[in-house]
């Protein structure tokens, strides 16, 4: 048995929901999208649900602080009635070298060059202003824009994928694409795990840490590979914490959500396993509890509730792959790293415009996928 | 308003919004919770997460131990960051 389409996406995250929201509004007719879990399953429902923009590169930053604009208009673009939480209270990223607040001013003035973003850079005291139980202990400064924040990861997948279904985009989840079928250098269809094939010319490959398994159905070697992060959440408490607090140099973050509770994050790439295994450990909880309450000893009273952990899809340069390949119809969006999340928007209208060959409203061409042969990968130097 | 049969007390959804979602297409308990927070509160659903396996149970046709369980995240029972560091009482 087999069935035709003109585009199947690959992975029901925000981003494949988002592309296949964007494609069908361009007027694509018959697009599938598979998702072998249930929306949201991975990365995307796992992540911080953090939005900025607060990155220093011109690519990143481009994208960002557009995404940021689509998700203020987003629930009722969409027509979406359960909102998607956005919630802008900033992100302040602490410096604790010189040579770190130089970095943020770098960025920052590129941000506001660029997008006019409102980026700042504040003093000990400022941030004391913002988040008095801040233990400042050699902060020397911080970066903050206050219309960073939070949006809820399921409901902004949810409300792409309700409206892409409402324009006619076929959704299956619980089913898998399990083969891809390559004739004369293009892809001609997808098998998926029933056995059905699904002929269709265009494939777009929006799979997040399993983007290297789908490059292989066509013969592509994507260097991309998972690796676990951790979140821990604690008991709703009364709002104290209006914004997101970063540092790079302990590899830690922490935010309190618009529910109350408190989200807790350490990036431990040396010692976290690379594969696919996404369970919690002990070891994170205890790691949390002393490198959290080092920035903010009033927490030691707050109680834990959950923890979970999630895959980051990994590249050399933890920034993305975007665009076509080699293969033709065969599209790339993967490899988002740790901020994947609040690019859904942006990225999912831009592989629109490129599947569809217009001139994309921002140039991805950098985040191609032959950087890694030619060596031009992309400086990103705000990346948790 | 109408008397509403509470499901999870911590997020306060009834039984109604519950039978809403499940009907919407949301057929697993870890998609109920990502949609509606279900058991999502201090008490982690205990007191809601065998309600809703019977609720997908009844609208699917599957039986009981049919119903995919949320995986078990530790810690078991809310527990004091202090507690992790080794400093704090319980009680304090
Ligand atoms: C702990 C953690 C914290 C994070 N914090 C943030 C943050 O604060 N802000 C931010 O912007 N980003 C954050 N991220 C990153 C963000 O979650 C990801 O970059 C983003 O969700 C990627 O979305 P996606 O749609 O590309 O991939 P995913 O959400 O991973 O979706 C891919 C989907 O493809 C499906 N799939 C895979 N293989 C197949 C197949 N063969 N057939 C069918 N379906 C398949 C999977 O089941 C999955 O649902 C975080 C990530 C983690 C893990």
């Amino acid at each position: 048995m087999s069935k035709k389409a003109d585009v199947v996406v690959i992975g029901g995250g925000v981003h494949g929901c988002s592309i296949a929201y964007h494609l069908a509004k361009k007027g694509y007719k018959k697009i599938v999208l598979l998702e072998k879990s249930y929306l949201a399953s991975s990365g995307t429902g796992r992540s911080a649900a953090g939005i900025r923009h607060q990155f220093g590169t011109e690519i990143n930053i481009r994208l960002s602080a557009t995404s940021v604009k689509m998700m203020e208009n987003l629930a009722q673009e969409l027509d979406y009635p359960r909102g998607i939480d956005l919630m802008q209270g900033g992100y302040m990223m602490l410096a604790y070298t010189e040579s770190q607040l130089e970095q943020f001013k770098t960025n920052a003035a590129l941000q506001n060059s660029l997008m006019n973003a409102g980026t700042r850079i504040l003093t000990v005291d400022e941030i004391l202003k913002i988040v008095p139980t801040l233990n400042t202990e050699g902060v020397v400064g911080a970066s903050f824009n206050e219309k960073d924040g939070h949006v809820d990861p399921f409901h902004v997948t949810q409300a792409y994928a309700d409206a892409a279904a409402r324009l006619g985009v076929e959704i299956m989840t619980r089913t898998e694409a399990v083969d891809i079928r390559v004739a004369g250098g293009r892809v001609t269809g997808v098998v998926i795990n029933s056995g059905e094939v699904i002929e269709t010319p265009v494939v777009v490959n929006a799979a997040g840490p399993y983007g290297a398994l789908i490059g292989k159905m066509v013969g592509l070697d994507i260097p991309l590979y998972p690796e676990r992060h951790q979140i821990l959440v604690t008991e709703p408490l009364e709002m104290f914490l209006p914004c997101m607090v970063i540092s790079f140099t302990h590899g830690t973050y922490f935010k309190q959500t618009p529910h109350g509770s408190l989200l807790l994050g350490v990036g431990d790439p040396e010692h976290e396993v690379k594969d696919f295994n996404e369970e919690s450990t002990w070891q994170f909880l205890e790691d949390v509890a002393r490198k959290i309450t080092y920035h903010m000893p009033v927490l030691k009273k707050v109680r834990v509730v959950r923890q979970w952990a999630g895959l980051y899809d990994m590249t050399p340069d933890s920034q993305a792959i975007l665009g076509k390949t080699g293969v033709e119809g065969f599209y790339l969006d993967v490899g988002w790293s740790g901020h994947g999340l609040q690019l859904g928007p942006v990225v999912g209208k831009i592989m629109a415009q490129v599947i569809s060959g217009e001139e994309p409203d921002i140039d991805i061409s950098v985040m191609n996928l032959e950087r890694f042969k030619t060596g031009a990968l992309i400086p990103e130097p705000a990346c948790v | 308003m109408p008397d509403r049969t509470i499901v999870c007390r911590c997020e306060d959804l009834s039984l109604e919004e519950i039978r809403e979602l499940i009907d919407q297409g949301f057929k697993s308990i870890d998609e109920i919770k990502r949609i509606s927070r279900c058991g999502m509160g201090p008490c982690q659903g205990r007191g809601c997460r065998q309600i809703v396996a019977q609720e997908i149970a009844a609208a699917t046709g599957k039986k009981l131990d049919e119903i995919e369980m949320p995986k078990f995240r530790p810690p078991v029972k809310p527990v004091k960051l202090g507690i992790l560091l080794g400093g704090e009482k319980e009680d304090e």
